[in-house]
């Protein structure tokens, strides 16, 4: 299967990651060969195979619906690479 | 005394407890050593100052009845460490310095070990030989020109370079299997669930799990028994008793059945891997286990589907790295979504990037079912096949790579060659059973050649009883010369 430019650039825009033409050259080849390679699945039958959710034979745990954690706002903050006291600072949205 | 770090951790667990050596001698002596092995690149950050502190506060107040009584460890940089900076290999997160600790360190620590440095990987741990790291590729101390493996090369390197006593990694696909095997090392991928994700910086959330590193089979129980445990910080974690490995690990192995999967004899297998299987066989059945063929039908497909079912769920868990709220933000872009795309094209390497774009490709309007269901239903096949192998045999043997460590950059623009490299240990990540990779023996250039013993759900103690038989039947010894510390 071949996955072409035009099918890259689709992919980067929805992964939002921009490149370069050159690169969506390259990519188209890369990953038209693995897509080669994965095609490979399509030789089994699974019409009767349910698809597998779970690899644990427990089921999800409850707990108790009571706050545990929280009020951390300025740890949370510390990291951002744009901030002020209270918010994450991001590039105007809203003209 | 002779050089403490020459000894496995089990050793220096006993001489620390005996008193017979202080943790800060413990200390000195492998910070010694990390100065003379920068070659290897092993390390991201160095943490020898807390290191020395810890170490002091052990000695000045010892409490001997721990697991880790004072002994200093390095880990893979993909463990989140409160107030040391964690990389995960990516320029992503070059400057990111957590404010919490990951579960599975606090273990160690809560068991008297403590952070001695955080050790290179692969970016997001994607990769087979450590040459996707921002930080550059790390060095196998086996041969200088080769590659540790991956993606927890950095930790493999480090141990078997004597520059940690043992190490912890994770395993998605083979990431501590593929480099013990590499470096003459044990490593072992636990069932999924038994070690918490939790602060663990996440590559493929169903497949991911932590593990030891180590050089002996005892110090890899000793140290799954200090870092697994239930958390109720991961939803995925199994909710039963912690196990005394290291107390029940026994050389008795009489009456195992161990099964031999045909489908594991792959073309273009070197001969050397071949005996090496034959070898691992007779070792066991001398022991007392029976050898039994058996069947894993599925084993083909195991490749393609991990390649659908890893990217699909990297490229949901990496979608967090926005440029906002964490880690690296591009300076350029007018807009947001262009401050986005800048972030992450600039952020990520190529690896990465493929992976990512393999993941959406995947999940996206049309291709959803094709792919990505089609891969679960495969992924069902791959485990059924399993639990009918295990209704007959307690264990199975295989080896744990098709080749012995490749060199620099041989591998490194085929993807495909690349990803082949993982083809005996992907199937246990789809399974979500235990797989441990036990040195047994060296190729014809000295290069080290490991076995995989892979295990039931919960199965760990099997594994690692015939793993010790098999050290000390196979009589591996390193032959490593530290080329590195001469100029």
């Amino acid at each position: 299967m071949s996955i072409d430019k035009e099918k890259i650039k689709h992919t980067a825009k929805l992964a939002r990651i921009s490149f370069d033409e050159k690169k969506i050259e390259s990519l188209s080849k890369d990953l038209s060969n693995i897509f080669n390679f994965i095609e490979k699945l399509s030789n089994i039958n699974t019409d009767k195979v349910s698809p597998l959710t779970s690899i644990l034979d427990q089921t999800l745990r409850t707990r108790e619906d009571k706050i545990t954690d929280g009020g951390i706002r300025d740890k949370i903050l510390e990291n951002s690479p744009s901030k002020n006291e209270e918010f994450f600072i991001v590039p105007k949205v809203i003209e | 005394m002779s050089d403490i770090t020459n000894k496995s951790l089990t050793q220096i667990v006993d001489l620390i407890k005996k008193k017979e050596v202080k943790s800060e001698e413990v200390t000195n002596a492998y910070i010694n050593n990390i100065k003379k092995g920068k070659k290897l690149n092993s390390f991201i950050t160095e943490s020898f100052d807390n290191a020395l502190t810890k170490s002091k506060n052990f000695d000045a107040n010892p409490n001997y009845e721990s697991l880790l009584p004072g002994v200093p460890l390095a880990v893979k940089d993909l463990f989140c460490t409160n107030g040391v900076r964690t990389t995960a290999g990516s320029k992503m997160l070059e400057n990111f310095v957590p404010n919490y600790e990951s579960t599975v360190t606090t273990n160690l620590w809560t068991e008297g070990a403590f952070l001695l440095g955080k050790l290179n990987c692969d970016e997001y741990a994607m990769g087979s030989s450590n040459e996707t790291s921002f930080f550059g590729n790390v060095i196998n101390p086996v041969k200088e020109n080769t590659v540790p493996g991956g993606s927890s090369g950095g930790s493999a390197s480090a141990l078997a370079a004597d520059l940690t006593p043992a190490t912890i990694g994770t395993d998605t696909g083979g990431s501590i299997r593929q480099p013990a095997s590499f470096t003459g090392t044990v490593g072992l991928k636990p069932t999924y669930g038994l070690c918490s994700r939790w602060g663990i910086v996440a590559f493929a959330s169903s497949l991911d799990q932590a593990g030891p590193m180590t050089k002996t089979v005892s110090d890899c129980a000793l140290m799954l028994e200090a870092m697994s445990g239930f958390d109720p910080k991961d939803s995925t974690s199994i909710d039963k008793k912690k196990e005394n490995y290291s107390k029940k690990l026994t050389k008795n192995i009489k009456g195992l059945k161990i099964g031999i999967p045909k489908e594991y004899r792959v073309d273009g297998m070197p001969n050397e891997i071949e005996e090496l299987w034959e070898k691992g066989k007779k070792l066991l059945k001398e022991e007392g286990a029976e050898i039994i063929d058996i069947l894993l039908p599925h084993t083909e497909y195991a490749l393609p589907t991990y390649y659908i079912v890893a990217p699909a769920e990297a490229s949901s868990n990496l979608a967090r790295y926005d440029g906002v709220k964490y880690g690296f933000r591009s300076s350029k872009g007018s807009n947001l979504i262009e401050m986005y795309e800048n972030t992450r094209s600039e952020g990520f390497g190529d690896e990465v990037k493929r992976r990512i774009l393999i993941g959406t490709y995947v999940l996206s309007s049309g291709y959803y079912d094709a792919y990505y269901i089609k891969a679960q239903k495969v992924r069902q096949l791959i485990k059924n096949d399993f639990d009918n192998a295990f209704a007959k045999v307690d264990a199975i043997l295989t080896p744990s790579t098709p080749s012995a460590a490749f060199e620099i950059g041989e591998k490194k623009n085929d993807p495909i060659s690349m990803y082949l490299n993982d083809i005996f240990t992907v199937p246990v990540n789809l399974a979500g059973i235990p797989a441990i990779s036990v040195p047994v023996g060296h190729d014809k250039n000295n290069l080290p050649l490991g076995l995989q013993l892979i295990g039931k759900p919960l199965g760990e103690q099997t594994l690692l009883n015939l793993a010790l038989c098999m050290e000390s039947k196979s009589n591996f010894k390193q032959k490593i010369i530290k080329w590195w510390e001469k100029n």
